[in-house]
């Protein structure tokens, strides 16, 4: 019960490939789709990812210039199809490193290859790209080395192959934590969350059987050890697929048996109140007509020891500004049209610091009636080495494997910016200066 | 070399390197054919020279001859059969993957004269030592099923795929499963074929077991194909069920979205069963973070997850009764998914956090995007009639918001207004002279007939009431025919207070109306008042000023035996639409045939019966309708009355209509009354409308009474959005059944 056909369409509608998996639909109401999706906005309505039409039901996702299509006469599953799509979007990445007109052109017939092993009847089946890698090739095959499909597309640990060797046995552990926030004009912290992501590189021999510990409240206080230092209380846990979940379930113990190279071990999500770790404030002075000033002022809210590298600031300006001038402290700006917005780069922002600049745009003096003013929000990018904003530990990683050899686990950890970390600004009347420093 | 054809053009070309005798110009010959087939040229007529190239070590030419046969084979029926010796060999292979391309392929190519040979290798491969070959060949019975269900019966494939649900290998039972559910659900829902008991595949005891073991080791879509079976499976008792839900919870970490979604589905079947209330708690507690974390997919992912999330909340308002912030929506969102988190939003809304919903919704009442602007005013209206704590706040952050006077934005306000005075009769009063301030800003017809119904509702308090009714009345014939309605009603309403001042504003109406008028409904409307204030000005108070129901925000947007089943259906597209699958495949609508052969489905009959108890209970308004369609009963053998609502009611038909998205007339004649209200609103209505389809296939024009009754359901039973129902007709959309009883009595 799941997709009929697959296509991949250009921004005009034209299907650049397709796989039909079910002869339900005509591929011919592929061409149905960019006039629906017009229809749709003509309407004013919102175009979904998933709408029918006449007992045909159009599901898709964008991406870049791109759209994936899938279309189903049924009552697919549109959780699995949606996925589905971005799975596809994302082995088509590895493959091709980009994923666009050009690329879908040039590498035809290995697309045809993925789609047809991807899935079967439109049952997804094999999506990992690392183990589709493993017999399906860019390099058309030699005739005497016929491949054959790998062990690991059928077994019961489908992500990793036997017969791995390695001299020196290492795994690399990153914890990642990306802080999602959204602050008010008034300065008050209306959400904050962190998504946090344990990330490997594991270059190990055999099959190890791997145990990781962290400082877990919920693993200390079943165990009823009273930790010395911090514990965490993970919201939500999603791990890789090799991790065996009903363990897990039952005494929080995360051990698995790794994909070799590089994967996501774990994610999980705390959204426990964090205090913005980059504030940013913007006093805006704006004369209708004439020019714009702005005042920003950036302060590191974090521990002196910790340094956050590679500070971005964006903060948005009227789409006509022009003439930018600016001045700053430290660091540089830049005035990023494309965006309306400029950007202050500052390279080291050391904990507890502070920092100011200012910026001067030119406004035309003509401005239509119409214009409703955009208030997007200031958004911040940054990086903070050797520092959790959770304080997640790794407490140990076990490797065990039946050679018996020794492995070594290294450690890092690092916070950043989520994909919504954002200032909101207030919103201007007149010319009076909104934001009191 | 072929001698068909001209001898030029590119086909020739082809034709002429597909025949030779270097490798390698064979191979890109082939290339080009793919080539030309992928943006849509013909290259049938190549099908005998590319058929010469299947029999290669090549395994990249053999997948791309295979395409090429997939593609073709339907137009070429007749050389299909050249293509059956190789295939028959590759499936015979020492390398398991050319074994399972041939099987693959073989039963993609759907051509009748293939496919006896198809038995034979796949009988094999369904007993083939690589479990790879296995699981393609287990989907290959699901395909050759689809085409000539006599044949997979008669060669045992479904005994033998019984058997491999015990296959040692995840991904084996994992496809067998799939395919199984497939062929069930083709032999259930096929007509036309009497479906064979054995391609029924009930979930017993013991395959459960064999499905619980599976689904901790299979990949991430074979656990949503096994989650989908446990769904279906009728657990024996209580202990059952707590069992499950207990072996079903882990999935709730899976990082594929669908498998968590599939595994709420599971849980949410099973909980059903389950009566320890600490258990249910737990269970509850495990499913909300999951289902927050779903919200840091990407945008298409997280709106299926809202569409779903939002049926959940309708049975479960607890599940994220704590969790309101994640649903706050980020800047760059698009806007399909800024809407349903509004919409969630408004649903999670409580005395606790109505503080932090405002501030954020009146954000985004200054946003730029049009249609978001409207529903986050919408939004604040909602919340003001959901929270009564909060409604005075509401009111104050909408006053802002009309001190913008930024058009939209004061339009949409006043329209929500409207509905908070429907709420809060006679308290927000003070509000008043700033929503008559603008006046002149009004532009659409939703917002006029709303300050009209305001103006009219108070017209003993407001002084100027007459002189600014009279603005309306000196246009009436310009504006739309639901400022018509509502002026008509106001200025009647403003009479029967201050007959004195108004005597001459509604003459010069009815007169208006009655004469000028080009729509028979305000025509009928004025004679009605006209006849009402000339015979009985006590009996015309009785019906104008008769009291009004209460509004309020409904739990639910569905019936709640439709909620039972697409909760069943999470996350399937029923479930995103919020619709019954019938209403969106096949043809779009309900055939006939389809609702009788659904009606003795077992499956069904749950959902019948609480959809028929919904109907008996609540309903009965219904039942003036069905005097209206008498020939029900007579054309279609069917009793009338509530006999007739139980027959209707355990067909999907009768769920679909219940939904209130029925392509049925009455929604003409209900939209000529004056609602919008058909899509999202109209649980109740729909039930009414459900009830004369027949009607529909007779021709038969229902009565207009039968509408009117139809539309009060809709104002009485369903209130999603309150400016759907109310504004146009406050007489008759809001206060249902008092107005109905009234005409009826009139007549």
């Amino acid at each position: 019960m799941v997709a009929s056909l697959i296509a991949i369409l250009d921004l005009k509608g034209k299907p650049l490939i397709q796989r039909a998996y079910r002869d339900d639909v005509h591929p011919s109401v592929i061409e149905k789709f960019l006039p629906l999706v017009l229809d749709i906005e003509e309407e004013g309505q919102q175009v979904t990812p998933c709408f029918s039409s006449q007992g045909i039901n159009f599901m898709h996702i964008r991406h870049s210039n791109l759209y994936l299509l899938a279309i189903s006469k049924r009552n697919t599953n549109a959780a699995e199809v949606i996925i589905f799509l971005h799975r596809l979007v994302s082995v088509l990445i590895e493959y091709f490193k980009e994923l666009e007109e050009e690329s879908i052109r040039d590498n035809f017939v290995i697309i045809y290859e993925l789609m047809d092993e991807m899935m079967d009847f439109g049952y997804p089946q094999t999506t990992e790209s690392k183990i589709l890698q493993e017999y399906i090739t860019q390099e058309s095959h030699k005739l005497e080395i016929q491949a054959r499909p790998p062990m690991a597309v059928t077994n019961a640990v489908s992500w990793r192959t036997e017969g791995i060797k390695y001299r020196k046995n290492e795994v690399f552990l990153d914890v990642i934590e990306s802080v999602n926030m959204l602050v008010n004009a008034n300065g008050n912290v209306v959400r904050s969350e962190i998504l946090g992501a344990v990330k490997m590189k594991c270059y190990l021999s055999g099959m190890p059987e791997l145990r990781l510990g962290l400082n877990d409240k919920v693993m200390f206080e079943s165990t009823g050890r009273t930790s010395r230092g911090k514990s965490i209380e993970m919201e939500d846990v999603k791990f890789h697929q090799c991790v065996r979940l009903s363990r897990f379930e039952n005494d929080r113990t995360i051990s698995f048996i790794p994909p070799d190279g590089e994967f996501e071990l774990m994610s999980y999500r705390l959204s426990t109140a964090v205090k913005p770790l980059i504030w940013v404030e913007a006093a805006v002075e704006s004369h209708k007509g004439s020019r714009v000033e702005y005042m920003v002022k950036v302060k590191a809210q974090f521990k002196r020891r910790s340094t956050a590298n590679n500070v971005e600031i964006y903060v948005p300006v009227p789409d006509d500004a022009d003439s930018p001038k600016f001045r700053a402290s430290t660091g540089s700006v830049q005035y990023a049209p494309d965006r309306s917005a400029f950007v202050w780069k500052l390279k080291q922002l050391g904990g507890s610091r502070e920092f100011l600049m200012r910026a001067h745009f030119g406004l035309p003096s003509v401005k239509s009636e119409a214009d409703v003013e955009k208030r997007p929000p200031i958004t911040v990018k940054f990086e903070i080495p050797y520092f959790t904003v959770s304080g997640i530990q790794v407490r140990y990683l076990k490797i065990v494997e039946k050679s018996g050899y020794q492995a070594l686990p290294w450690v890092r950890y690092i916070t950043q910016n989520g994909d919504d970390y954002s200032l909101r600004t207030a919103s201007e009347k007149g010319s009076a200066p909104i934001v009191s420093m | 070399m072929s001698i068909r054809g001209p001898r030029k053009g590119e086909n020739y070309e082809l034709s002429v390197d597909l025949n030779s005798e270097y490798r390698d110009k064979r191979k890109d010959a082939i290339k080009r054919v793919i080539a030309s087939m992928t943006v849509g040229k013909d290259v049938s007529g190549l099908f005998p020279d590319v058929l010469k190239n299947m029999q290669t070590e090549d395994l990249e030419q053999k997948k791309l001859v295979y395409l090429y046969l997939m593609n073709y084979a339907k137009t070429q029926p007749e050389l299909v059969i050249l293509a059956v010796n190789t295939f028959v060999k590759d499936a015979d292979d020492s390398n398991p993957l050319v074994r399972a391309l041939a099987i693959r392929t073989m039963g993609c190519l759907r051509a009748e004269k293939i496919i006896d040979y198809l038995c034979d290798p796949l009988q094999k491969s369904l007993r083939d030592e690589n479990p790879y070959v296995r699981k393609t060949a287990a989907l290959c019975v699901a395909k050759l099923y689809d085409l000539k269900p006599d044949l997979v019966i008669e060669n045992g494939f479904l005994t033998q795929l019984h058997e491999m649900i015990a296959d040692s290998n995840p991904m084996v039972v994992a496809n067998t499963v799939a395919a199984l559910t497939d062929i069930h659900n083709s032999a259930t829902s096929n007509p036309a074929t009497q479906a064979d008991a054995s391609a029924i595949f009930n979930i017993t005891g013991s395959i459960l077991n064999k499905l619980l073991i599976a689904l901790n080791e299979c990949s991430e879509w074979g656990r949503v194909a096994v989650l989908n079976a446990l769904a279906r499976y009728v657990a024996q008792d209580e202990k059952e069920s707590e069992h499950i839900c207990e072996r079903v919870v882990p999935q709730f970490q899976h990082i594929n979205g669908s498998v968590v979604l599939a595994a709420v589905k599971v849980i949410m079947i099973h909980m059903r069963h389950v009566t320890r209330e600490d258990l249910i708690k737990q269970l509850v507690k495990k499913m909300a973070p999951p289902l927050v974390t779903l919200l840091s997919s990407p945008p298409e992912v997280q709106w299926v997850a809202l569409r779903n999330i939002n049926l959940l909340l309708q049975k479960r308002s607890d599940i994220l009764s704590n969790e309101m912030r994640v649903f706050f929506c980020k800047y760059n969102d698009p806007l399909y998914v800024k809407v349903e988190k509004l919409d969630i939003m408004v649903r999670l809304a409580s005395d606790n956090n109505v503080d932090a919903l405002l501030s954020e919704l009146k954000e985004y009442a200054s946003e730029v995007d049009v249609d978001f602007v409207r529903k986050s005013i919408k939004a604040i209206g909602q919340t003001a009639i959901k929270i009564e704590s909060g409604a005075e706040r509401c009111v104050n952050v909408l006053l802002e918001l009309i001190a913008t006077r930024v058009s939209y934005v004061v339009q949409e306000a006043v329209v929500v207004m409207k509905d908070i005075f429907r709420r809060y009769p006679s308290t927000y009063e003070g509000v008043i002279p700033t929503l008559c301030a603008n006046l002149d800003e009004l532009e659409e017809p939703e917002a006029k007939a709303s300050l009209i119904w305001i103006i009219g509702e108070y017209a003993n308090k407001i002084n100027n009431a007459d002189s600014l009714l009279g603005f309306f009345v000196d246009s009436f014939t310009e504006e739309s025919y639901s400022v018509q309605l509502q002026t008509l009603t106001a200025v009647v309403k403003l009479f029967l207070k201050k007959p004195d001042t108004s005597q001459g504003l509604v003459q010069r109406i009815l007169d208006t109306a009655t004469k000028e008028c080009d729509s028979p409904d305000v025509r009928d409307r004025a004679y009605i008042y006209w006849r009402l204030l000339s015979t009985d000005p006590g009996a015309a108070k009785a019906v104008v000023w008769a009291d009004k129901p209460p509004i309020s925000i409904p739990r639910t947007t569905v019936a709640p035996a439709l909620l039972e089943e697409l909760l069943g259906e999470i996350p399937t597209l029923a479930s995103v639409y919020h619709k019954p699958a019938e209403t969106f495949i096949g043809k779009g609508r309900v055939g006939v045939d389809s609702v009788q052969r659904k009606a003795g489905a077992d499956d069904d009959r749950l959902a019948a019966h609480k959809a028929l108890q919904t109907v008996a209970a609540g309903r009965q308004a219904e039942n003036l309708l069905d005097f209206d369609d008498d020939d029900i009963s007579t054309t279609n053998g069917q009793p009338s009355g509530l006999a007739a609502t139980e027959v209707l009611s355990q067909t999907p038909a009768a769920a679909n209509l219940l939904s209130g998205t029925s392509s049925n007339p009455l929604d003409d004649l209900v939209s000529i009354f004056g609602t919008n209200g058909t899509g999202g609103g109209g649980g109740g209505f729909g039930a009414a409308s459900g009830l004369a389809p027949s009607a529909t296939n007779n021709n038969h024009a229902p009565d207009p009474l039968a509408g009117l009754g139809g539309l009060s359901i809709s104002g009485g039973g369903s209130l999603m959005s309150p400016d759907q129902t109310s504004p146009q007709q406050p007489k008759s959309a809001t206060s249902p059944q008092q107005q109905q009883e009234d005409l009826l009595g009139l007549f």
